[in-house]
């Protein structure tokens, strides 16, 4: 199982507000740097674990039970898919 | 002031559908000097630069516009999400493609009930078939598709059918609006307002419908706030996340604010930036300030902010009044009788509508 972007669903830096954001249709989410450093490994390829080593490459102390939150936490809003 | 989220570019109101329930102004002759290409990469440039991220490709029909290819590569280009809310007459498999080369992010057709007769009938004009068939060519080119439904007195008893419409051709979401009574659908909303065991009947399909399509199809469902307790939230407030440029330049904060007596502002006298922070027909109303009461100390005024102005412009002649739609609204009589009014008598799709004239350029 691997998470990717919903169709239509696009992560982008919003030079205004200064933070990430998902753009999708009618709607416009604003992700928090954790969020948005996952969303960016969300290729459809990596796997969770993949994530978690990739994260860990970059940050100390990532936990995969935190990655899983913030994927179930996207899932649930419906940007997120598992394939 | 908070940056506006979306800019609806209202590129046209040439239409070829005739719908009943049109919600653009009456006096269309006031639009027809269009802004040109270069204005629009204008207005699209400045939105970007003041916070916008999606931009609303809305009419009218859009596709009217010979340019709508380069207006939609001009706001990928910026960055923005490009939606393009459309009849679908005149989405060619050709000009698809062109706009998905365009990087146009997604589509979203309207549809006026779920079987051909009932559905050209409502848009005055042979469309369905058109329809459908462009609906599976945006599932095949691979974008999201939206299918939008107005419903009504003539339309909402069909609601399960529009929804295995949309399930058929694969949408990825399903917009069911309930008619909002400006515009040309103001002179029809005798005809339009459903009665409330329509309403009812149709909500309970709903409901089933998005416990069984969880996960797979969105169901939006746009409440009917002649029937609510409370108003709809005003765009998330007046003037706080979303602005309007009409086809003539004309900025708004909302498609509705049109007929309100507010000085004019364009953009082709002004920059987006100048307008959305210092001109009156966005400082009239934004915030709390303005209000009356019972908005002005009541819980829910930043909830849903006093209601549409538009509407109470609209119903009580005065845009600074709580909206009748309200039940604590102390114009609320005007609301219940025209409820009454459709709930007494004959029921369904009796009351005969007057189709918007269109003439397509």
């Amino acid at each position: 199982m691997t998470p990717r972007l919903r169709r239509g669903v696009r992560l982008t830096y919003d030079r205004t507000r200064q933070t990430h954001v998902l753009l999708f249709p009618e709607g416009v989410l604003v992700t928090n740097p954790t969020a948005a450093a996952v969303l960016e490994l969300c290729d459809g390829e990596r796997t969770v674990p993949d994530i978690v080593a990739a994260l860990g490459t970059r940050y100390a102390g990532v936990r995969e039970a935190d990655v899983d939150d913030v994927l179930a936490r996207l899932v649930d809003r419906q940007v997120v898919e598992w394939t | 002031m908070d940056s506006p989220l979306g800019l609806l570019a209202e590129l046209t109101y040439r239409c070829p559908l005739g719908c009943a329930y049109c919600s653009n102004p009456l006096n269309l002759a006031d639009y027809q000097d269009e802004l040109n290409t270069e204005q629009w990469r204008r207005v699209l440039a400045e939105a970007s630069d003041l916070g916008v991220l999606q931009c609303h490709l809305s009419g009218g029909e859009p596709l009217l516009r010979r340019d709508l290819v380069e207006i939609v590569a001009d706001a990928n280009d910026l960055g923005l999400y490009t939606n393009l809310v459309t009849s679908a007459l005149g989405l060619s498999r050709s000009r698809a493609e062109q706009l998905r080369t365009a990087g146009l992010d997604h589509v979203q057709i309207s549809i006026q009930s779920d079987e051909p007769a009932g559905s050209d009938r409502i848009a005055g004009t042979p469309s369905f078939q058109r329809k459908v068939e462009a609906m599976g060519v945006v599932k095949e080119l691979g974008w999201p598709l939206t299918v939008n439904v107005v419903l009504h007195r003539h339309n909402i008893d069909r609601v399960a059918g529009v929804l295995e419409l949309a399930e058929s051709v694969g949408a990825d979401r399903v917009e069911l609006a309930n008619t909002q009574y400006y515009g040309w659908a103001w002179r029809n909303r005798a005809a339009l307002l459903p009665s409330r065991a329509q309403l009812e009947t149709a909500e309970v399909v709903v409901r089933a419908a998005r416990e069984r399509l969880r996960n797979r199809m969105d169901i939006i469902y746009v409440v009917s706030d002649y029937y609510g307790r409370y108003p709809k939230p005003c765009m998330g407030g007046w003037a706080s996340r979303q602005l309007t440029v009409t086809p003539n330049g004309d900025v708004l904060p909302c498609p509705a604010a049109q007929p309100l007596p507010l000085p004019r502002a364009s953009v082709r006298v002004d920059s987006l930036e100048r307008i959305w922070a210092d001109s009156p027909v966005m400082t009239a109303f934004r915030g709390t300030d303005w209000m009356p009461e019972p908005c002005r100390s009541c819980r829910r005024r930043e909830v849903d902010f006093g209601g549409c102005r538009c509407q109470a412009f609209q119903l009580t002649g005065d845009a600074a009044r709580t909206d009748p739609a309200c039940h604590l609204s102390p114009d609320h009589e005007l609301v219940v009788r025209a409820v009454e009014a459709a709930n007494s008598g004959s029921t369904g799709g009796d009351r005969p509508m007057s189709p918007r004239p269109h003439r397509v350029r």
